[in-house]
């Protein structure tokens, strides 16, 4: 991966190893300044609206002893690739040392990394195409709950399509050993990665009872507008997890999401409310924004922080 | 007034003659004059012994964009002309999608006075099936045809109303003229950047799904049956296209296709790592249906290979994936690359290659070319089947430096482009005026 986190496809379990333990240091000085990015800045390049990620970087970055400036835009206009490299090339000469981008075009942190040298560039989601921290913090977070990642039955459920936490998660989890189910209505869910290892499953039903964690996808309310599914409502019948829905569930499950839930599309209030104080399933999305500091921490860490440690 | 030329001790090949064998070619005001076995070498302007290397008749482009009038900074007539009889093309068709589109007579005009001015390549004008390319109103075919307009296409885009197409090819029958269709079904592909299968599944990438080529090429097929035009299929790129059309063709419905050098030698694996270079309509497809087009090709069901040049400023094609501009450049690469990737390995005979980039190609658009009888205009292309060479846009005289086949070694290339008894391209160097 070298000085770049462009996508899991580009990591070895090593690397991921690594990160994830790295993690799991920091997460022992959780109340304790560290200073492994003195001296370092970090810039934030979003152009698509995002405050929880970009948030849990800049924490993690100050937590870091990094100097974090942030110069995302909430413009709906596109920034074409030349425009981005601009940009990436003004900030490195005012002493940037690292990028965390995000953009709505597949690959083209990839396309960015082969413009540029002497700059750290962090995926912070390109378009339908990974979104490598989130899959790490994912993985940390299961790891953290079940204690390893071998064998563990994984079932992400909803737009697989356009998902860049799916692309990343399901590289993420096969070279973690997991054995992952992918499910959705047949619009969102190409056939195609079944040829990546993992199952697909237009029911949820078959696997809801054996599945150690069950990850919720968060549904863009536009697809419903580009005729994708027929209705909010329907998807909820089938896809949302309901009460219903949780009395299949294996105690010890863990069921996560991305954040941020719309509430009575991919998880109904009820069974919100029901998970929040049950007793053998666990709702992971709290851990899952703490992981989200520490993994992004370690990331940062691991690709800018003085070696040897 | 043209010289006279003789070209000696060649092995002259020409498909339609079903001709393999060593002649001479005298070449006289533009024309073959004389075929025959140790012609006289003595009064001629200019006596060429082409020992050891093949003559065959001067390859014909069905589908190439030019770009002028209104995009010059891509392609100019005059570059597009240079760049055709660099790669032995010694005809070719200009798609009508300019700016203005090729759909009125001075528009016409303007592309032939320029054509003339390159003096270079043979250009026919391809005019447009709807005004302005708008799929609404037909365009003057009559008007057109009598200014020299060989066939009709939308090219870039699909006539995406049935009724309107049903008009253009009926009305057409009347001058038997040439609709040469786009085949994408609009509201299929509108917001698709690669081929929908594994890679743009895995890359993340707007899906192209196959399906809306197959229902347009069935529709037009269709169409065609009913009003008994004559439709061309260009850039046909599916395994499934491949079966409608031999369908097609079985029922006696009159229907042609080609398909692109690309199309031929690549799939959609070229997509790995965003490549820009690899992102063109209709995209690049599986390797199943790279094989059936060549199959196709190999059968006949598929009648010609045609490029699609479609030359980019650089900086169109150098960002990333979904900044970059669809198509790639064709005239300087195809003749080396299929001669090295389908001729040299033997998967299409050398015959097989001119008779669908030069003999068909000229029937369909019922011009002269793509033969050597005498009477015949002398388009002729010299090819040397051993000659090394490497794919380096750097060298090409398109302003398009877009290929995906940056690199790529071939073995064998067009070393003479004479076109109306001219010799316009000599061992590479481009002969002026
Ligand atoms: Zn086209």
């Amino acid at each position: 991966m070298g000085s770049h986190l462009l996508g899991l496809r580009d990591c070895s379990r090593e690397e991921i190893e690594s990160i994830l333990d790295r993690a799991s240091y920091f997460d022992g000085y959780r109340n304790q300044k560290l200073t492994s990015l003195k001296g370092l800045s970090i810039a934030a390049l979003f152009f698509e609206p995002s405050t929880r990620t970009r948030f849990s970087f800049e924490v993690a970055t100050r937590w870091l002893s990094g100097e974090f400036y942030n110069f995302s835009t909430e413009s709906s206009s596109v920034v074409k690739g030349e425009s981005l490299l601009d940009s990436v090339n003004t900030l490195k000469s005012m002493g940037i040392n690292a990028m965390i981008v995000r953009h709505r075009a597949s690959g083209i942190l990839q396309w960015l990394s082969t413009k540029i040298s002497g700059i750290s560039l962090i995926n912070a989601g390109d378009g339908s195409h990974e979104h490598p921290t989130q899959a790490l913090l994912d993985l940390y977070t299961i790891k953290k709950y079940h204690s390893s990642l071998e064998g563990l039955k994984v079932l992400m459920i909803g737009d697989i399509k356009h998902s860049r936490v799916v692309r990343s998660s399901v590289t993420g989890l096969k070279a973690m050993g997991a054995r992952v189910t992918l499910a959705g209505p047949p619009t969102l869910l190409p056939k195609e990665f079944a040829r990546e290892g993992v199952e697909i499953s237009w029911d949820i039903h078959p696997y809801m009872n054996d599945a150690d964690v069950v990850y919720m996808l968060r549904l863009q309310k536009e697809r419903q507008k580009k005729g994708l599914i027929p209705s909010l409502k329907e998807y909820t019948r089938l896809y949302g997890l309901n009460e219903e829905r949780l009395k299949y569930l294996k105690p010890g499950a863990l069921v996560m999401h991305p954040g941020p839930m719309n509430i009575g599309v991919e998880i109904t209030a009820e069974a919100l409310k029901q998970l929040e104080d049950h007793n053998d399933i666990r709702l992971g999305i709290n851990e899952q924004v703490e992981s989200g500091v520490v993994v992004r921490a370690a990331v940062l860490d691991y690709l800018m922080g003085e070696k040897p440690r | 007034m043209s010289k006279t030329l003789l070209f000696k001790n060649a092995v002259v090949l020409d498909p339609r003659q079903s001709l393999k064998a060593k002649r001479d070619i005298l070449v006289e005001g533009g024309k073959i004059k004389k075929l025959g076995s140790h012609l006289q070498d003595g009064g001629y302007d200019e006596v060429i012994d082409l020992e050891g290397r093949f003559i065959v008749p001067g390859f014909v482009d069905m589908h190439v964009h030019l770009r002028e009038p209104g995009e010059e900074n891509k392609e100019t007539i005059f570059s597009g002309s240079r760049a055709a009889v660099a790669g032995g093309i010694t005809s070719l068709c200009c798609m009508p999608n300019t700016q203005p589109p090729i759909d009125n007579p001075q528009t016409v005009k303007y592309v032939q006075e320029r054509a003339d001015k390159a003096n270079m390549a043979r250009i026919y004008p391809l005019g447009t099936i709807t005004l302005q390319r708008g799929g609404d109103e037909l365009t003057s075919y009559g008007t057109l045809l009598e200014e020299g307009v060989k066939a009709f296409s939308d090219d870039g885009k699909m006539v995406a109303s049935s009724s309107v197409m049903y008009h253009a090819m009926s009305y057409i029958r009347k001058f038997d003229a040439l609709i040469i269709s786009h085949c994408e079904e609009e509201t299929l592909s509108r917001d698709g950047e690669a081929h929908e299968g594994y890679w743009s599944s895995i890359l993340g990438l707007q899906g192209l799904p196959p399906v809306a080529e197959e229902l347009a090429v069935a529709r037009d097929i269709l169409l065609a049956r009913d009003t008994g035009a004559r439709l061309h299929l260009a850039h046909v790129s599916l395994a499934r296209s491949v079966e409608w059309i031999k369908w097609a063709k079985e029922q006696g419905i009159k229907v042609t296709a080609e398909t692109t050098p690309h199309h031929l030698l690549l799939d959609h694996s070229w997509l790995e790592g965003f490549n820009p270079q690899a992102k063109m309509r209709p995209p690049l497809r599986t390797e199943a249906d790279r094989r059936a087009l060549l199959q196709g090709l190999k059968s006949g069901v598929i009648d010609a290979v045609a490029t699609d040049h479609a030359p980019h400023r650089e900086e169109d094609k150098s960002g990333d994936f979904t900044s970059a501009a669809f198509g790639i450049t064709g005239l300087e690469t195809a003749v080396p690359l299929l001669l090295t990737e389908l001729v040299k390995p033997g998967v299409i005979s050398l015959e097989h290659l001119v008779s669908c980039y030069s003999c068909r190609p000229a029937e369909i658009l019922g011009i002269d070319g793509g033969t050597i009888k005498e009477g015949s205009p002398a388009d002729l292309v010299v090819l040397d089947l051993e000659a090394p060479g490497r794919v380096e846009s750097r060298n090409f005289y398109s302003r398009g430096k877009n290929t995906p086949f940056e690199g790529w070694k071939t073995a064998g290339k067009p070393v003479m482009t004479v076109v109306e008894g001219q010799i316009k391209m000599k061992e590479g160097d481009l002969l002026e005026g």
